[in-house]
């Protein structure tokens, strides 16, 4: 390599370093900002003095008119009746809050600062991973590692350098929710987990403000806006109690086409600027459900206010924010949330496994056939969690249930699947050697086999 | 179609079919000469049609949280949810509530 290209190598190097301890920095910022208040809350100071400076800082220049460069950057969405000059300036002058900047954030935020949004506030604890560049597409190669908040601030910057982004490299929870959501006119819920939409919910409600909700999987998409008019419903009147864990997938364990949270994240951009602009019919007390498979979109009348609504009616049960991850009986995040069935004798470790890796035994990979042709362990044979649960398996491997003894190992990619499935063949064959993998592929990976690809 | 049937749709969305053999769409004909409510028609689709573990579509007698129950495009609970009696060509569509981005 010549000295050019070692010094471009060099200056790539440091600035992505640069970034990454820029985003460190301001995630400890944001720790000291919560414990500082947190503190001032716990010793009796007056509470909301350091709200009140934060949102004197943030008082914004109230726009009265489009400048030259203005008129000539949105002169195709001036010409649009019913939006016009007006609903510029109201844009230039309004600030979104999008909490989640994934799959459902990225085209959001790249719509609304493109639109000329003049304030954008993002929110996301997490740094870029590579699999999230299928559909986080302001997240690019060079920024693996970045937070995403940062990322996707870059990338806004370059598409309308007069946005005013705020980054919030945070966890929403319920210290921080009101000071982060408090300076913003409508709240993007982009977000990938049950925990934060009941957060999210309840404090749009006590803040009264709009709550543009916008959630995709695998093929599917949906959309609805809470606590917008008299009559819309929040979150709480549709879903009062919280689904059980085990029926919530999320995107990394059900998939999800880019092009899918790319449609539902424009929309939710859409819905954002008609609330601010005050253009066309709001989706409130409707739900729009998006099948992507056979491209159909469909309208769905939902319920108004429920008179009993425990948060937005006249009467709450809840006056103050709650622990929402107890509520829901899960994480705030979606990241592994493992399982825990089976008894301790009835689990191998990885290193269990590879021992008994040369011994007489069947391996059943419970995982779907589309994840077991992206990798699979020598021997092991495929055989989805659905065909041991409807009992399929009982015929097919009749002659290795035959004997007690013979050891049966049951895998799956992270160990939660191998556990239902274990737990479903023991109460059958209550006596047998019926083990799942601890951790599964992904320990498996981590702990013997680095070259074992991690999806 | 013979008088003694009450014929009606089921759709799933969302994920809510995959408990049902996939099948998104679906005509059933019941036996016309008795009432049906949703109650029935929800024990009748436990023991003819759910084929995956039932406690992601149900909790004791009624859908588990998560999943809306829409009859001709109207929410349930406008109508009386468990109570409400099915007529002849209704639609009952059962939509899971998606939460990934
Ligand atoms: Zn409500």
């Amino acid at each position: 390599m010549d000295n050019l290209s070692l010094q471009k190598q060099d200056i790539e190097e440091l600035r992505s370093e640069i970034a990454k301890l820029r985003a460190a920095l301001y995630t400890k910022e944001q720790q000291l900002q919560d414990l500082e208040q947190l503190h001032a809350q716990q010793s009796g100071n007056d509470p909301d003095s350091a709200v009140v400076q934060q949102e004197h800082e943030e008082k914004a220049e109230v726009h009265t008119h489009l400048t030259n460069d203005d008129i000539a950057r949105f002169s195709r969405q001036l010409i649009l009746p019913g939006f016009g000059v007006q609903g510029q300036l109201k844009l230039k002058n309004s600030a979104v809050l999008i909490v989640g900047m994934g799959g459902l954030g990225c085209p959001a935020a790249q719509y609304l600062a493109a639109a000329g949004c003049g304030r954008l506030g993002l929110v996301d604890y997490d740094i870029v991973e590579r699999n999230n560049f299928h559909r986080q597409t302001l997240h690019s190669e060079k920024k693996e590692g970045m937070s995403k908040v940062d990322s996707a601030r870059i990338a806004l910057l370059e598409l309308n350098s007069s946005c005013q982004i705020k980054c919030h490299t945070r966890l929403l929870n319920s210290l921080n929710a009101f000071s982060v959501l408090r300076a913003y006119d409508v709240i993007l819920d982009c977000s990938d987990n049950v925990p934060t939409r009941y957060l999210l919910n309840d404090a749009c409600v006590m803040l009264g403000k709009p709550l543009v909700s916008g959630s995709a999987l695998k093929m599917d998409g949906q959309l609805t806006v809470y606590n917008y008019g008299a009559d819309g419903p929040c979150y709480r009147c549709i879903y009062p109690v919280p689904p059980p864990p085990e029926a919530v997938t999320n995107c990394g364990d059900g998939g999800v086409l880019g092009a899918i949270t790319g449609t539902i994240g424009a929309l939710q951009a859409l819905e954002a600027i008609k609330v601010i602009v005050g253009l066309g019919e709001v989706l409130a007390g409707r739900l729009l459900i998006y099948d992507g498979f056979s491209n159909l979109f469909r309208n769905i009348k939902i319920r108004s206010k429920r008179p009993n609504c425990h948060i937005c009616s006249a009467e709450p049960l809840i006056r103050d924010l709650i622990d929402y991850e107890l509520f829901c009986g899960m994480h705030a995040t979606d990241k592994d949330n493992p399982l825990q069935l089976l008894e301790p004798e009835q689990r191998l470790n990885v290193f269990e496994y590879q021992e008994l890796q040369s011994a007489p035994h069947l391996l059943l990979d419970v995982r779907q056939p589309a994840e077991f042709e992206i990798c699979q362990l020598p021997s092991a044979v495929n055989m989805p969690l659905a065909e041991i649960l409807d009992d399929s398996y009982v015929k097919r491997f009749s002659s290795q249930l035959e004997s007690k003894e013979f050891p049966i190992v049951v895998l799956c990619r992270r160990g939660n699947d191998s556990q239902i499935a274990v737990q479903h063949m023991r109460n059958r064959y209550p006596d047998h050697s019926i083990r799942d993998v601890i951790g599964g592929l992904h320990a498996w990976s981590n702990k013997v086999d680095n070259g074992f690809p991690i999806y | 179609m013979s008088a003694k049937e009450l014929q009606i749709n089921l759709e799933f969305s969302a994920g809510a079919e995959l408990l049902f053999g996939n099948i998104k769409r679906r005509k059933l004909s019941l036996d016309g000469t008795v009432k049906w409510t949703v109650a029935s028609l929800l024990k009748w689709m436990h023991a003819n049609i759910l084929t995956e573990r039932p406690e992601l579509f149900l909790q004791g007698d009624t859908v588990r949280p998560g999943i809306l129950v829409l009859i001709n495009d109207t929410d349930w609970e406008l109508l009386g949810e468990l109570e409400y009696e099915l007529q002849p060509n209704d639609n009952v569509l059962f939509i899971s509530t998606l939460h990934g981005g």
